[in-house]
Order: C-alpha cells, then sequence, then structure tokens
C-alpha cells in the first residue's frame, strides 16, 4: 500500500485532526463556536476553515500543484491577516499538517518503508507553507493602501477645490483618473 | 523514531494556544491596530468634557484623574438612576447565550470578549461588585468583580469594538440592548477623558461649525457648485440649489460625508438632480449642514445639543418639513431621539409631498422623511421618468444599515426604489439582511483608519454575505442608504471581495433618472462611460 492510498484511507480522520488542531489556536468558547454553527453566513470563518483545509487536503492527495490549492489558502490567509499580526501564528495552520500526519500514519509508514514517500509529501506541505507566506504578505500589504486609499478619497475634493488637483480634459483623462479615485467602479462598468 | 504531536505549542516555540483562564482573570492586552488614538485635548475641551489630556493606550499610564473610581462609580450610579433600561439590562440577562455568536465583531475575530453577553458582563461585574448585595457578599462566586485600572482599560478597549448595531438584540429573548450598554460604558469613559480622536473631532467640529467636517459655509457652497458642474457635463443641465433660503417649503439635510467623501459625492449629487428635476421648492441650510450625529457616540447630552440645530435652522428659515438624505445612525438619532430631545416641532407642518400629496403620517411626530420613502412614493405615483437600462452594467444587492433597518424599521422603500431603477437585483442571504443584517463593521465613529484591521474583522460576517451573490450571481455594486457604509464599506469590499463597488441609493436613481431636457446620457454618475450607451451612439 502506498502513501497515497494510506492517506485515503485516513482521510476523515487528518482532516478532522487538522481543523480540530486548528480550533485550538482560538479560546475555547470561540474553538466551539467554530466547530458547531455548520451555517456558511452565521459562521464564515468556521466555514472557510472547513472548505479550505478539506480542499487543500484533497489537492495534496490528488497530487495536484500548489497553485490549484491557492484560492483557498487566500480564503484562510485573508481572514488569518487580520486575526493575527504575527506571521508565525497566521500561517502555523499549514504546518500542523505534518505533525498530524505523522501522528496518525506513524507505525505504517515505517513497516511499510514509506519514509521517502512522506519526505516528498512534507516538501508539498512546505510549497505550500511558502505559498501561504506570500498570501499572508499579500494581505496585509492590502491593509495598508486601504488606509492610504480612504485618506486618498477624503481628501480628493478638498484638493481639487483648493485648485491643487486640477483635471485635464481629452486625451489625458485616463491618467488622470488613475490619481484620483479608486472607488469608482471600473471592473463593474467593463 | 521521532515523535509526532499535533498538540500546536509543541510545533514550535511559538506560544499559539490562548489564555485558557477565566475571562475575569485574563487581562486585556490592548493591541495596535485594534483601537482609535486618544481624543486631542482641544476637541475635548471645545464642548466641555472633563479630563482632556495626553495619554497612550498602549503605555500602562493612562494618566488617570485623583479619584476616578469614585467618578465613575458616582457616574454609575447617576445613569442607574436615571435609565431604567440600564438598571434592567444590569440586572435581567440570564447568560442564555443567544446573543453570543451574533456579532460581527465576535464572528470575524474569535475573540470571546466581543460576545455581546461578554462584553455586558465586563460592566455588569462591577455592577454586581458595587451596587448588588449579593455581589458585595459573595463577590467573585456572584459574577462581581471590583473596579481596577485593568477592568477601566477593558472596558475602553471592548466598548470601542462595539458598534452599537443591536443585531445582537433581535436575537436576545428578554430584548436586552446591547447598544445601550455600550452607550453606557462611552458615557461614564468620557467622565475621564477617554474617548478617541476619530468621535471627539467631528463633535467638536460639528459643535463649532455645524458639521463633522467642519465645513464652513463658503466651504459647503463651492463643494456643492463642483457637482454642479459635473452634473452639467453629464446632463446637459445646470442646477441653481439654494442655501439658507427663507421661505422654502422644505429644509434639506444630509451627512457632511457625502459633500467630500466618494463615493459619497455620486449620492449627494443624486439629491441635487433628483430634487431639480421635481422642481422641488427646498434649500440646503450651511448651518444645519450635518444629518449625522457623532455626539451619540459619547454622551446623551452632547447628542442632544448637536440635534438641536436641525430644529432650530427649520424654524429660523420658516419651512414647513424637512427631508432626510441616506445616513445609518443620523436617522436612528431622528427617529427615536430627536422628538423627546427636542421636539414638539410643533411649528412644522405634518410632511406632505408636495409632487404626489402623500401625507407621510408616520413622520407626524419628527416633521421629516427619509429619502427613500419620499422617492419611493414618487415612483409608486409614477412621478419619475425612469430608464433603468441605464444600470444595467450593474448587479446590484442591498445592504440593510443596522440603524435604518432595527432602529426605525426601513426595510422596503430603499428595496421598492432600488428594483424600480434597476433592472438585476439580487438579495444577500436571509439570515444576513433586513432585521438580521450584518453591520459595516465600521459604525459608531469606528471608522478611523489606524483600527483597519478591527474594522476588517468587523466587517467579515457583512463581506462573506456579499461574496456569495458576487459568486452566485456576479454582483458588482453593493447599494446602501447610509454614508458611513459608504465611506467604509468600499474598504471592507476592496479587501474581502474584489470587483465589488459601493453606492448610495439615490446614485443609482440619478443614474435612471431621465431628466426633461437633458442630452443623451453617456456618462453615469461617476463621469465613467455608460456600457452600452456609447455602442447605441456609435450605430445611431
Amino acid at each position: 500500500m502506498s502513501l497515497k492510498d494510506l492517506l485515503l484511507e485516513k482521510r476523515a480522520a487528518i482532516l478532522k485532526r487538522w481543523l480540530d488542531a486548528i480550533y485550538q489556536t482560538y479560546p475555547a468558547e470561540t474553538s466551539i463556536f467554530l466547530q458547531k454553527q455548520k451555517d456558511q453566513f452565521a459562521n464564515p470563518v468556521g466555514y472557510t476553515l472547513a472548505q479550505g483545509t478539506e480542499a487543500i487536503l484533497d489537492g495534496l492527495l490528488s497530487g495536484a500543484d500548489t497553485e490549484s490549492a491557492t484560492p483557498f489558502i487566500d480564503s484562510i490567509m485573508r481572514i488569518r491577516a487580520v486575526q493575527e499580526g504575527a506571521p508565525s501564528r497566521a500561517l502555523v495552520f499549514i504546518f500542523l499538517l505534518k505533525g498530524i500526519i505523522r501522528e496518525l500514519l506513524g507505525q505504517s509508514l515505517l513497516e511499510r518503508h514509506l519514509a521517502e514517500e512522506m519526505a516528498l509529501l512534507e516538501s508539498a506541505i512546505d510549497a505550500l507553507a511558502l505559498r501561504a507566506f506570500d498570501s499572508f504578505v499579500k494581505y496585509r500589504e492590502k491593509i495598508y493602501d486601504l488606509k492610504a486609499n480612504e485618506t486618498k478619497n477624503m481628501t480628493y475634493r478638498l484638493l481639487q477645490q483648493a485648485r491643487l488637483l486640477v483635471e485635464i480634459p481629452g486625451e489625458y483623462q485616463d491618467d488622470e483618473e488613475n490619481t484620483s479615485d479608486k472607488s469608482k467602479p471600473k471592473e463593474v462598468a467593463k | 523514531m521521532a515523535k509526532f504531536t499535533t498538540k500546536p505549542n509543541e510545533l514550535s516555540k511559538i506560544n499559539l494556544i490562548p489564555p485558557q483562564t477565566e475571562w475575569m482573570d485574563t487581562p486585556v492586552e490592548i493591541k495596535e491596530h485594534m483601537f482609535c488614538h486618544p481624543a486631542k485635548i482641544k476637541d475635548l475641551e471645545t464642548v466641555g468634557f472633563p479630563n482632556a489630556r495626553e495619554w497612550k493606550p498602549t503605555e500602562e499610564d493612562w494618566k488617570l484623574p485623583d479619584n476616578w473610581e469614585r467618578t465613575i462609580l458616582e457616574g454609575m450610579q447617576s445613569l442607574l438612576k436615571k435609565y431604567r433600561s440600564f438598571s434592567l439590562f444590569m440586572d435581567i440577562c440570564v447568560r442564555c447565550g443567544a446573543c453570543a455568536d451574533k456579532c460581527h465583531f465576535f464572528i470575524g475575530s474569535g475573540d470571546p470578549k466581543n460576545m455581546p453577553v461578554l462584553r455586558a458582563e465586563l460592566m455588569r461585574s462591577v455592577y454586581r461588585g458595587n451596587f448588588t448585595l449579593a455581589g458585595k457578599i459573595l463577590k467573585k462566586i456572584s459574577g462581581a468583580r471590583d473596579l481596577t485600572v485593568n477592568v477601566l482599560k477593558e472596558w475602553w478597549y471592548y466598548f470601542y469594538q462595539c458598534t452599537e448595531c443591536r443585531r445582537c438584540s433581535v436575537f436576545c429573548p428578554y430584548g436586552i440592548d446591547q447598544a445601550e450598554i455600550t452607550m453606557m460604558g462611552r458615557e461614564l469613559l468620557n467622565l475621564l477623558g477617554l474617548n478617541i480622536g476619530w468621535i471627539a473631532g467631528p463633535v467638536a467640529a460639528c459643535y463649532m461649525k455645524g458639521n463633522h467636517l467642519g465645513l464652513e459655509p463658503h466651504t459647503i457652497k463651492s463643494s456643492i457648485d463642483l457637482f454642479v458642474d459635473d452634473i452639467e457635463t453629464i446632463t446637459g443641465i445646470k442646477i441653481t440649489p439654494s442655501f439658507n433660503r427663507k421661505g422654502a417649503e422644505i429644509l434639506f439635510v444630509t451627512p457632511s460625508g457625502d459633500l467630500f467623501a466618494n463615493p459619497g459625492t455620486y449620492t449627494a449629487m443624486g439629491y441635487l438632480m433628483l430634487f431639480h428635476e421635481l422642481g422641488l421648492d427646498y434649500t440646503w441650510s450651511t448651518y444645519a449642514s450635518e444629518g449625522g450625529n457623532f455626539g451619540f457616540f459619547t454622551t446623551n447630552e452632547m447628542a442632544k445639543r448637536l440635534n438641536s440645530k436641525i430644529y432650530a435652522e427649520a424654524k429660523r428659515l420658516g419651512v414647513k418639513w424637512i427631508l432626510g438624505g441616506e445616513c445609518g445612525h443620523m436617522w436612528r438619532v431622528l427617529s427615536q431621539y430627536m422628538d423627546t430631545w427636542n421636539g414638539p416641532a410643533d411649528f412644522l407642518e405634518v410632511p406632505v409631498s408636495p409632487i404626489t400629496g402623500t401625507k407621510f403620517e408616520n413622520t407626524r411626530a419628527t416633521k421629516m422623511v427619509h429619502i427613500s420613502e419620499f422617492t419611493a412614493d414618487l415612483i409608486k405615483n409614477g412621478k419619475l421618468k425612469l430608464d433603468k437600462s441605464r444600470n444595467d452594467h450593474l448587479k446590484v444587492t442591498f445592504h440593510d444599515s443596522c440603524n435604518t433597518s432595527r432602529g426605525m424599521g426601513l426595510l422596503e422603500e430603499p428595496r421598492y426604489v432600488l428594483k424600480n431603477v434597476c433592472n438585476h437585483f439580487y438579495e444577500m442571504p436571509e439570515n444576513t439582511i433586513r432585521e438580521k443584517t450584518f453591520c459595516c463593521g465600521s459604525g459608531t465613529g469606528l471608522n478611523a483608519s489606524e483600527n483597519m484591521e478591527l474594522r476588517m474583522r468587523g466587517g467579515f460576517p457583512r463581506a462573506n454575505a456579499v461574496k456569495h451573490v458576487h459568486d452566485k450571481h456576479g454582483v458588482n455594486m453593493l447599494a446602501n442608504i447610509c454614508a458611513i457604509d459608504r465611506a467604509t464599506l468600499s474598504a471592507s469590499m476592496d479587501y474581502w471581495v474584489p470587483g465589488v463597488a459601493v453606492a448610495g441609493t439615490t446614485e443609482l436613481v440619478a443614474n435612471a433618472l431621465v431628466m426633461k431636457g437633458e442630452i443623451e446620457r453617456t456618462l453615469d454618475i461617476r463621469l465613467e462611460p455608460l456600457p452600452g450607451k456609447e455602442a447605441s451612439e456609435e450605430v445611431n
């Protein structure tokens, strides 16, 4: 039996242990809520964690590339980036998976000489962690962008009124737009 | 063989397990990006708030005045005596937990002290310890505790992590209104000068100049002149609004934020276009130039003082009634407090729409009509010519603001308006709209930038529901009727659901409004090309 078969056999247990370990990083009362409330709108954090971990694990088991896990990592990191300022705490959920797999498969790994396959799996998990780190930084930077954009939106009219910002008509319109109003729904209009 | 473990704190030396102590034994940790900067001395002194001083939330010493404990306890006693609701809310909670998971800040942050029941316990514990016999004797066993500096810090941190949205109260079997507990908490903190800059600044500006931004009359006028220029570019129609005009039939009052901050400015342009098209006999005021009331987030008395200018100005100008723009907390104040504070407005008439003849009986007490009620009535009576196709590039959903939905029951009118000006309208899931709506996460004066992480946590449940309709139906526009929503949901969407823009409902009305004598529209209210309209122009 290959490592993949073993993992598939233990999929449900791995997933449960992984989620439980993530929930443990929240205070006890919160952990209960995250597990029990199944409505995706009443408990968006729990729902995102459950959906995301399942998709990431299935991606690993099917040998999918790291990129396919990106949307799910992003969804989780978008939350963790505002819940946790320290990357170590925000990213830990990925690393938890290694210990859980080893604990659940420990003896079988030895008996079936699967150390090499396990090392490959752990490298794949490391790749996910690197991807999660990219994501964390992206969202932390986004927060600072939001702060800057808000200030820009608040002062745009003031600058315009004080003639410190003058609109140039005609062919330069696009350039002028890029420096002004970020709230215009450009994507929307197209 | 190496021993592998699932215990996260053995994975590395990083402590991942949160404190396992009871909440009362877990001291507050004041974290950066979660709070707003303290109030400036000059702002507090402008309105006569006590104990103005320099202090920093992250420093150990908050430079509290001598006898601060006595100030708080005497203040609490006074509030308990003055407000029966507060006294009841301190006593009747049975800690059933129905509210616990209904707060957007708890859902988004996972911090148990954001559970409404626990946030209230921060104060109830002090109430028990000082005002109940059981608490005085049994102390901690009965859930009582002393008032200490750490408790005070905890109050400050968490009463400025509640937006007084009142979603939790919808689920409380006793109807306990957490917003009122937060309001009392903030009143008490104000006794010690523990206010935040984002609230104290607008309060002082409003007190001195009539609006939160501190805009003087000429600035208000020149700002609206800019809108008028843009409207002329879009429609070819030159609008000439009046200011402080005595004898006008209607006084129009709206939040000052919409005069400067995008995308609120487009909503303000919408008002100008709608009123011009109707030929409404109305006036703007450069004195009652603020519908919002940040005083409401400090003390009852301050809110009353700031509110008084609206009736005073209506009286001075001799108008018949007042029309109000799109805002959230402004309407909670107007609908539930204004008449008691500064009424009766017996010098005004019960509002009658001059266009449809509809008498707004629901405003018999306040004499103030909401723009959505007014517009819905116009549409119902066929008084507006609308080209919905101008909004065809938009797939719209509607965010009920906390105050208009839970505070005044305004649920159907904005939806009716939107469905009549847009062809593509989609509701978010039932448990996230109407009276169960999720807060934007930035209300009650928490819409600063320095607390962006807090805002994003609190904004997540709302954004999550928007994401659902974005993914399912391609929704790309989040309509609302609140100036703070317009200012803050833009950031929330940018973070959680990129591709969704934010607009006031009246902006979308103005897009669709066919005005007499207008040029063929090729631009929307944001001066962006109107999709489809350019194409038809080319074909023609």
